[in-house]
């Protein structure tokens, strides 16, 4: 009898209190971010929209829809929550074509299989999903070098071409130019999942994904960027964006494609003259998706603010041409 | 015969030499630890300390470091560990009554599921990811990336914790206790309800909390989940927050932290900092349960 009141008495409260201690904090409300008014205009069509939109897909495209998801939850006045992923262009489209997400960032088109060996074409078409690709702003692989590197100021698609090839890639820099030094070549960059990895091995390397092995690869940007600042020798290839932001501890070098030295900037990068580096970034629609009106205000929202949102993005915007391009391909796709 | 005095005398030496030696390593061993771990504490307070602070949860995730904040990972963690709590708790701490009460140890199918929870404790969290994704998110369930796949995958996760400690704790209420009821006349059900039950509840409490602050911490298997992602919204109150997206604190750390721009990383320092002080506060619970309900057979 003892044990049995004094067992409940002190005993259970103890694990009352326990459970209580993890749940009862889980109240939450609906206030979201107060942040950027809404623009001139369209302000009361668009806080009367309600819904969710996901999106999935491209870390380097990421920031630029960060900033308009986040821009167009508080015009809608939080009606609409906007959910970015960063799964990578890849895995963003294996979600798309699965029918879990409503727009897929894309730092590449969209690929084809083969007959055996079906692609994200095939998936989405299996799904019966269909699309519209827009581009939504222009980003820029650059070259990056150690500050104290004196030598490597502009570097032709050859000496990349020499540093990165899958077979007998040259170790030094004197082999790489003759009138480089004796220094080893140390090699960093976007890791094996991402977009910039399959866009710069493309336009090395002549096909996507054909790398030497002796390099360091890695998801994380910052990864790249100290290795390159610690190391007189090393070479590393990242979005431009990662390589402006960082100006103090590596630089980008010049590219010539061809046609003479090009510094990466914003105006090389639109006008195309930053070839092949230059690239275009990509959000692929769903169209079914499109038919919901909240969807369809958030593509309407982003190519009304374009400009403003690719800037705070730190990307280079659209071209009026790029732009039209873009917004012809939603009109055709019904969006 | 001086032989033996001297041959003790020169074991003695090495002896202490031997002793003092290991008393040092030992004194070492504890030094790099803690001082590592004061010295990332401090490092961590540090670089966080500008953006500690209301503006932390006031604000949202945000592109623009000038205003980002936490709030919308707050809520989530708290939904998705609270809801851990509520689903792996029950079901651990039957198990265990099962399992120490009523099970028949000579039994090869008990022995077969001890073994198997023994072992599940030992799974990386990662492949419990896995699983979730296969089954959970996707697959018969068909969940998605919302809260409710979190806290189920993340149930699987601290389960086997919750039953080995909640066993710990039946066990060591003496069977004097259970032959008494017993002899009474009371039902197994009984003895264990009223008897074993209570005086096990503060093990069981400081266990659990040690499980569910594991998964507050938790972020491999939710990068699967959905976890990853940029939410500037907090769940919905009420069971709507079930079916939302949702992020959570080790993964908004992970998403600041991994951000090129400098004045992202000072935010990630400034989650850590809010991460740790509520890992604590759960600890701290735990030891101050134990400190106050523990009894003494």
């Amino acid at each position: 009898m003892r044990y049995t009141k004094h067992g409940r008495s002190r005993a259970l409260p103890a694990m009352a209190v326990s459970l209580l201690l993890v749940t009862a904090a889980c109240g939450s409300d609906d206030e979201a971010s107060g942040t950027a008014a809404a623009p001139t205009g369209e302000s009361a069509a668009l806080t009367s929209l309600e819904g969710a939109i996901r999106m999935d897909g491209s870390s380097t495209v990421a920031p630029v829809m960060k900033v308009a998801a986040e821009d167009f939850q508080s015009a809608t006045g939080n009606g609409v929550t906007v959910t970015v992923g960063v799964s990578g262009t890849g895995g963003g489209f294996e979600k798309f074509c699965r029918g879990e997400t409503d727009i897929s960032n894309a730092s590449r088109p969209i690929k084809g299989g083969t007959p055996d060996k079906p692609g994200e074409k095939e998936a989405c078409a299996a799904n019966g999903i269909e699309y519209a690709e827009l581009q939504v702003a222009n980003d820029a692989l650059s070259v990056i070098v150690n500050p104290e590197n004196t030598w490597a100021r502009c570097l032709t698609m050859g000496h990349l071409e020499k540093m990165w090839r899958p077979d007998a890639p040259v170790g030094n820099w004197k082999d790489v130019d003759p009138a480089f030094p004796d220094k080893p070549v140390k090699r960093f960059g976007a890791g094996t999942d991402s977009g910039t990895f399959d866009y710069f091995t493309e336009a090395v390397n002549g096909k996507g994904g054909v790398v030497t092995k002796d390099y360091n690869p890695s998801e994380d940007d910052n990864v790249t960027i100290t290795g390159v600042a610690g190391d007189e020798g090393a070479i590393g290839f990242l979005g431009l964006s990662y390589a402006l932001e960082n100006k103090s501890k590596v630089t980008a070098v010049q590219i010539d494609g061809g046609n003479g030295c090009v510094t990466p900037n914003a105006e090389t990068v639109q006008s195309g003259a930053y070839a092949p580096l230059g690239r275009p970034l990509f959000v692929y629609v769903s169209t079914k998706a499109a038919a919901r009106p909240e969807v369809k205000a958030f593509v309407e929202y982003y190519f009304d603010n374009v400009d403003a949102i690719t800037k705070e993005a730190l990307f280079v915007a659209l071209t009026a041409e790029q732009k039209q391009k873009a917004l012809d391909a939603a009109e055709a796709a019904g969006i | 015969m001086t032989a033996p005095v001297s041959l003790v005398g020169t074991v003695g030496i090495g002896r202490r030499i031997r002793d003092a030696a290991f008393r040092g390593l030992l004194y070492a061993a504890v030094g790099v630890a803690l001082g590592t771990l004061l010295v990332l504490l401090v490092d961590t307070v540090n670089q966080g300390r500008p953006k500690i602070g209301m503006d932390l949860y006031r604000n949202f995730p945000s592109a623009r470091p000038a205003r980002a904040g936490i709030q919308s990972a707050i809520y989530g963690s708290l939904w998705v560990v609270g809801l851990t709590a509520v689903m792996s708790l029950p079901l651990g701490v039957g198990t265990a009554v099962y399992l120490e009460e009523y099970a028949r140890r000579d039994r090869w199918y008990t022995r077969l599921i001890e073994l198997n929870i023994q072992n599940l404790a030992a799974v990386p969290s990662i492949v419990y990811g896995i699983l979730g994704l296969a089954f959970i998110a996707r697959g018969p369930l068909g969940w998605g990336p919302t809260i409710r796949t979190a806290s189920l995958t993340l149930t699987l996760v601290v389960l086997p914790t919750v039953i080995i400690s909640s066993r710990e704790a039946l066990r060591a209420v003496p069977p004097s206790l259970r032959q008494g009821a017993v002899a009474l006349g009371a039902t197994t059900w009984q003895t264990v309800w009223r008897q074993v039950l209570p005086g096990a509840a503060p093990g069981i409490s400081t266990g659990s909390i040690l499980a569910v602050s594991r998964a507050l911490g938790e972020s491999a298997p939710l990068l699967l989940l959905g976890g990853l992602a940029f939410i500037s919204f907090n769940p919905p109150a009420g069971p709507a927050a079930l079916e939302s997206p949702y992020t959570v604190l080790p993964i908004q750390v992970f998403q600041y932290a991994t951000d090129a721009r400098q004045e992202f990383h000072v935010i990630a320092a400034a989650t850590i900092v809010v991460l740790l002080a509520m890992l604590l506060l759960l600890n701290g619970a735990a030891i101050a349960i134990r400190n106050r309900y523990q009894r003494k057979w």
